[in-house]
């Protein structure tokens, strides 16, 4: 009896037709991406994107050029040059990262004592040549000013946690 | 004037070219436009399926995508590479492109709007669609890659045992018609949905849906292309407008056992009630709308079922589809006989 209900089963299909009706389920259900270049997903406060060099609300530059981050960067991807400058304070010539290089792990904002090398949520930095991608200093400041709204909003929010 | 036009284009053998090339033209034209929307169609399915959006950028809900994609083929390099056979190469695609579309000159898109009413339509049918197998092995052979080769020798065997249950299934059809002529065919099936042959013939429907899908080369029978052992199949070593034809053809196969379907089993233009009109434009309607939705069964089909393991492909070929419709065969043989509804020739 068991062979003749797998045999009538087999050919009546009826698993195949389950399926079938399944997918047409599925079909009318709302869709579950998001429509990418148009509305984007949300992002954490902690979210570790393209890197930028802040400044302090005066417009002086944050980073002291102690070199911790380029210490720690796991990938070896920061170059930093340093010397006094004219006023006797002592700042970067040279601030290089290569984002070929870089893993975003964030131990460059995590080891900055003066919250100067951050990651902010800037994730859409592609570009067609690999040269664009050897951030130099001006570029790196370039974003911290363009960033520094959501940077700063991040941080304030993750404050607490840290 | 109007009397020497006619003339022209009726005695004229200049004019009955021009008359000949309009015809051609007014089926490919829309046969292309419709290969690409199917393109489109399908994604916009798997999409919906997989519970994503599809295309959906280029023009409105992604409407230009077709379009986008083939200026992409047209524009790319066509690599030949250098241990092919040059020649081959390049003709094995026009083969599977060609006899996609010369087949479409049979098939009646309304009652008497058919390029050339053959009296032996079907059988002009099964040999060209028996054709494009070559396109396929020539094109696997040619390439001079082992995946190509694989792909090729994976397609012609299944191409070839699933023709088999597909002459089953047509000689079930001209049985009860008692006419291989395509548009007797559909006539034969005038009257209302309950006339149609997939009610009496329904497990030979679905037996030819099925070996269509094998035919075509599509899930769950596509192991000729499966991405994950042969990479595309016999179409690896293709790119640019090569590719191109390949796509078209395969696409333009679908279409075409589509509408092989919708005429041996969905009463081709008929209406699907009698008191709907089915003349003229209306009939070309109806079978549009009867191919469209063959073609939503193919993708929804691509949709749903994972793909066959080649042994159950053959065994599902020759075990179960050639005994069963050889089965249906003479059942419907009989009952025509006994029933006292053999068809008047």
């Amino acid at each position: 009896m068991a062979s003749l209900d797998r045999v009538a089963r087999s050919f009546l299909l009826t698993e195949i037709v389950s399926g079938f009706l399944l997918t047409l389920k599925y079909m009318f259900k709302p869709k579950v991406t998001v429509n990418y270049p148009y509305e984007k997903g949300p992002l954490g406060p902690r979210f570790r994107g393209e890197h930028a060099l802040r400044r302090y609300p005066n417009g002086e530059e944050r980073c002291i050029a102690c070199k911790l981050c380029e210490a720690i960067c796991p990938a070896q991807a920061i170059t930093i040059e340093a010397e006094p400058r004219d006023d006797g304070s002592r700042r970067t010539t040279r601030y290089d990262i290569d984002m070929t290089k870089c893993i975003y792990c964030g131990f460059c904002q995590e080891a900055c004592p003066v919250d100067a090398i951050v990651e902010g949520p800037n994730f859409e930095f592609s570009t067609e040549t690999r040269e664009e991608l050897m951030y130099n200093k001006d570029k790196l400041l370039a974003n911290g000013d363009r960033w520094e709204g959501e940077i700063a909003a991040n941080l304030h929010a993750d404050a607490a946690y840290r | 004037m109007y009397e020497t036009a006619i003339d022209f284009f009726t005695h004229n053998w200049l004019g009955q070219a021009i008359v000949i090339l309009l015809e051609c033209l007014a089926v490919t034209v829309p046969l292309l436009v419709a290969v690409a929307y199917m393109t489109y169609v399908d994604r916009k399915v798997w999409a919906s399926i997989q519970l994503r959006r599809g295309p959906n950028v280029v023009g409105p809900f992604g409407l230009l995508q077709p379009f986008a994609d083939g200026l992409k083929l047209m524009l790319k390099e066509t690599i030949v590479p250098s241990s092919a056979n040059s020649i081959l190469f390049i003709i094995a695609p026009m083969i599977t492109f060609l006899t996609a579309l010369i087949a479409w000159a049979v098939v009646p898109f309304g009652n008497g709007v058919v390029i050339s009413n053959l009296n032996v339509g079907i059988l002009y049918l099964f040999a060209i669609s028996s054709l494009g197998v070559y396109g396929v092995i020539i094109a696997g052979w040619a390439s001079n890659s082992k995946y190509a080769f694989l792909g090729a020798l994976r397609s012609a065997a299944q191409m070839v045992s699933y023709e088999v249950s597909i002459g089953f299934v047509l000689i079930t059809v001209l049985l009860c018609v008692g006419s291989l002529n395509l548009s007797k065919v559909v006539l034969a099936q005038s009257g209302g949905f309950w006339h149609w042959y997939f009610l009496p013939l329904l497990p030979m429907f679905v037996i030819f849906f099925v070996s269509s899908l094998a035919e075509t080369n599509r899930t769950p029978f596509d192991l000729p292309m499966s991405e994950a052992e042969l990479v595309q199949g016999f179409q690896t070593e293709y790119s640019s407008m090569p590719f191109a034809l390949f796509f078209l053809g395969e696409y333009a196969n679908m279409i075409l056992l589509s509408a092989m379907g919708a005429v041996l089993f969905l009463g081709g233009w008929m209406a699907p009630l009698p008191f709907l009109p089915s003349t003229g434009v209306w009939g070309v309607i109806w079978f549009a709308l009867k191919i469209a939705f063959l073609l939503f069964v193919f993708s929804w089909t691509k949709g749903t079922l994972p793909r066959y393991r080649y042994d159950q492909l053959m065994r599902l070929g020759w075990k179960v589809f050639l005994p069963v419709s050889l089965g249906y065969v003479v059942l419907t043989a009989a009952v025509l006989q006994f029933g006292g509804w053999v068809p008047k020739i």
